[in-house]
């Protein structure tokens, strides 16, 4: 399965993929209606420290620990996308507690948002892959 | 505050109904343009340090930035221009010589622009390169001019060394230091892939490009920098270079600041020491001192690479290349004086040297007319942008074109002209870490290798039209160019009839 992989070494710290991430997520067609004055608040996050930079998103973990610690099957892998059913989740945040990468939080809507692959929004690769100026994240098929 | 004499030449104009406030403009721009404000929540930019590299409106999401003329003027004079007085300003200020990067950028003839190419109708047909073979490789070398024979009567293999490309294009010669480690691995992925070749420049060869060493030149340089017999013999040819046509007559100057880890062990010198290039080879005072460089880089490599030398386009051009040719030096390279430079003095870059088409249909002639064409290929540089500039080149007697700058605009380069600043946004010409890796070379590589081939298939197509089938009968072809709006001198120079004719 294809999944978002990061080559650090490429990162700028540009932070475009968090921008791209958002307007994704809005379902607006053009970016700048719709984040406009909007607090983003991403599904791909960039970690900084000492010029070091790199975007950390939901890794889609064979055996998740999110998906087994979530109390009310919200947390789904469907063919290998672990999605979240905004419905049924009940922002317990377990998840977010048992993620190792930090890649599950806390959403406006008072439940939990993840990475999806983009699979709810658009076809295809990913916005932020899409959006990296310096292929710093990729969309591939890794063994 | 001191009085400001100079005004910003740019103005950054951002359309706020767009800008969606990413901050990507302020950490993607290393002259520290612009800034965000927490109170209001938005941004500003000190166009005063904008160089119009376009770094910020490239990767603006939302297309909300555009870099503007400012319009700020003195009275306007014919004579004291803007510029002219800005430059006057900025020497009142800093009593030092003025720098520029690339190329000349002044308002000069450009011959390639007053020559329009031939093609086929009715008598003679033209070719369609997609359904018959075209051929666009080329060898450059000495060539064998007599069939030698033994005492059975079988032939001598009498050829000398040459270089084998695929189309006639080459990187030309950028040093590892005044470009980065990523435009350098860029361009020699490139040529592996593409089967033509880059140069080292003056800085060396870092040893994780061994491996392209069949795809590379090597540059012998004024300051000798980074030559070894590893060097030479990694290389599939040596070019020394006399001179640049950015800066004829003048060395180069890699500040100390420079000088730092890999750059200054490729080099073989100490870390934060200038690179001092001086302006003459301190051993070459004449053709035959040149001639004994030529023989000693052959010795050391047994006579199996072809040597280049390359020359800045000067106003004796034709005498001087006669004299390269007689040195034993297999392929001439002449610079033009549009040619680029990371760093030269604006008054030299700007006014001295000649134009590459009038220097390379002068260099043709001569070495025809004295009968050694054949001892030498031609390669010429010094700003061929396009395919049609090499097809115009090959035609007025070039074996192949060097390109630098195009190289570097499809690296992701502007031209904003600051190289010898040292804050490439692109990666290009800096050795800053963080702007190191904006250049990655996966990206890089398959741009250079796209614009190459494009060009290939548009030389295919022109060669097609004028009903010709190989690069080698398009060669010192000059009936298949016509000038426009050029005076009688300048068609005899270029050997040329004026369109119409």
């Amino acid at each position: 399965m294809k999944r978002v992989y990061v080559n650090e070494k490429w990162c700028l710290g540009c932070h475009l993929c968090e921008f791209y991430c958002a307007f994704a997520n809005t379902g607006e067609k053009d970016m700048a209606q719709a984040l406009k004055d909007l607090k983003i608040n991403p599904r791909i996050k960039i970690e900084e420290q000492n010029g070091i930079s790199f975007a950390v998103s939901c890794r889609h973990c064979r055996e998740p620990f999110c998906v087994k610690a979530c109390i009310s099957g919200a947390l789904q892998a469907n063919d290998g996308v672990i999605t979240i059913d905004k419905d049924k989740c009940i922002g317990c945040c377990t998840c977010i507690l048992s993620c190792p990468f930090g890649a599950v939080a806390v959403s406006e809507e008072g439940v939990v948002q993840k990475c999806e692959l983009c699979v709810q929004t658009h076809e295809g690769t990913p916005r932020c892959v899409e959006g990296c100026p310096n292929n710093a994240i990729v969309f591939e098929e890794r063994g | 505050m001191a009085i400001r004499y100079i005004y910003s030449e740019y103005e950054v104009s951002r359309n706020t109904d767009r800008c969606i406030v990413c901050r990507v403009c302020e950490r993607q721009c290393a002259n520290e343009v612009h800034t965000y404000l927490p109170e209001q929540n938005k941004m500003t930019a000190d166009e005063s340090k904008c160089v119009n590299c376009h770094r910020c409106v490239s990767l603006c999401p939302t297309r909300a930035l555009k870099i503007i003329k400012g319009n700020n003027t003195y009275k306007e004079n014919a004579n004291w221009s803007n510029k002219t007085m800005n430059e006057l300003y900025r020497q009142a200020d800093s009593g030092g010589v003025l720098l520029s990067s690339m190329g000349n950028s002044e308002n000069y003839p450009i011959y390639f622009d007053r020559i329009l190419l031939n093609a086929s109708q009715v008598t003679n047909p033209s070719i369609d390169p997609l359904r018959e073979p075209m051929e666009t490789r080329v060898y450059l070398g000495s060539k064998a001019v007599k069939i030698e024979r033994d005492e059975k009567g079988r032939l001598k293999n009498n050829l000398l060394p040459h270089l084998k490309l695929s189309m006639p294009i080459m990187f030309s010669a950028m040093s590892y230091g005044s470009i980065s480690y990523n435009a350098h691995e860029s361009l020699a992925r490139a040529s592996e892939e593409l089967g033509i070749y880059y140069n080292t420049g003056e800085g060396g060869l870092h040893e994780d490009f061994y491996p392209y060493g069949k795809n590379t030149i090597v540059q012998v340089a004024s300051g000798r920098f980074g030559v070894h017999k590893a060097y030479l013999n990694q290389a599939a040819a040596i070019e020394i270079k006399i001179g640049q046509g950015a800066k004829p007559g003048i060395g180069g100057h890699l500040p100390g600041k420079k000088i730092v880890g890999d750059i200054s062990k490729t080099r073989m010198i100490p870390e934060g020491s200038d690179a001092i290039s001086p302006a003459p080879h301190h051993d070459i005072y004449s053709i035959e001192d040149l001639s004994q460089l030529v023989y000693s880089l052959k010795e050391a490599t047994e006579y199996k690479k072809p040597v280049i030398v390359k020359i800045a386009a000067v106003h004796n051009v034709a005498a001087i290349a006669s004299g390269i040719a007689r040195s034993g030096a297999d392929i001439i390279s002449i610079d033009g004086f549009r040619g680029g430079t990371g760093a030269a003095p604006t008054r030299i870059r700007d006014h001295v040297g000649i134009p590459i088409e009038l220097a390379l249909a002068g260099v043709d002639k001569r070495l025809r007319d004295e009968g050694i064409r054949d001892q030498v290929s031609v390669v010429v540089g010094g700003s061929i942008r396009s395919s049609t500039d090499i097809v115009k080149a090959v035609a007025l007697g070039a074996d192949c074109v060097y390109i630098g700058t195009a190289a570097l605009l499809a690296l992701g380069c502007h031209l904003c002209r600051s190289c010898h600043e040292g804050k490439c946004n692109w990666g290009i010409a800096t050795q800053v870490p963080e702007l190191l890796k904006r250049l990655n070379p996966d990206i890089g590589y398959k741009r250079l290798v796209n614009l190459l081939t494009a060009w290939r298939h548009e030389i295919e197509e022109i060669m097609g039209g004028m009903g010709i089938n190989s690069i080698e009968s398009l060669k010192g072809n000059r009936l298949m160019l016509r000038g426009v709006g050029l005076n009688e001198k300048e068609l005899e120079i270029l050997g040329i009839r004026h369109a119409g004719e």
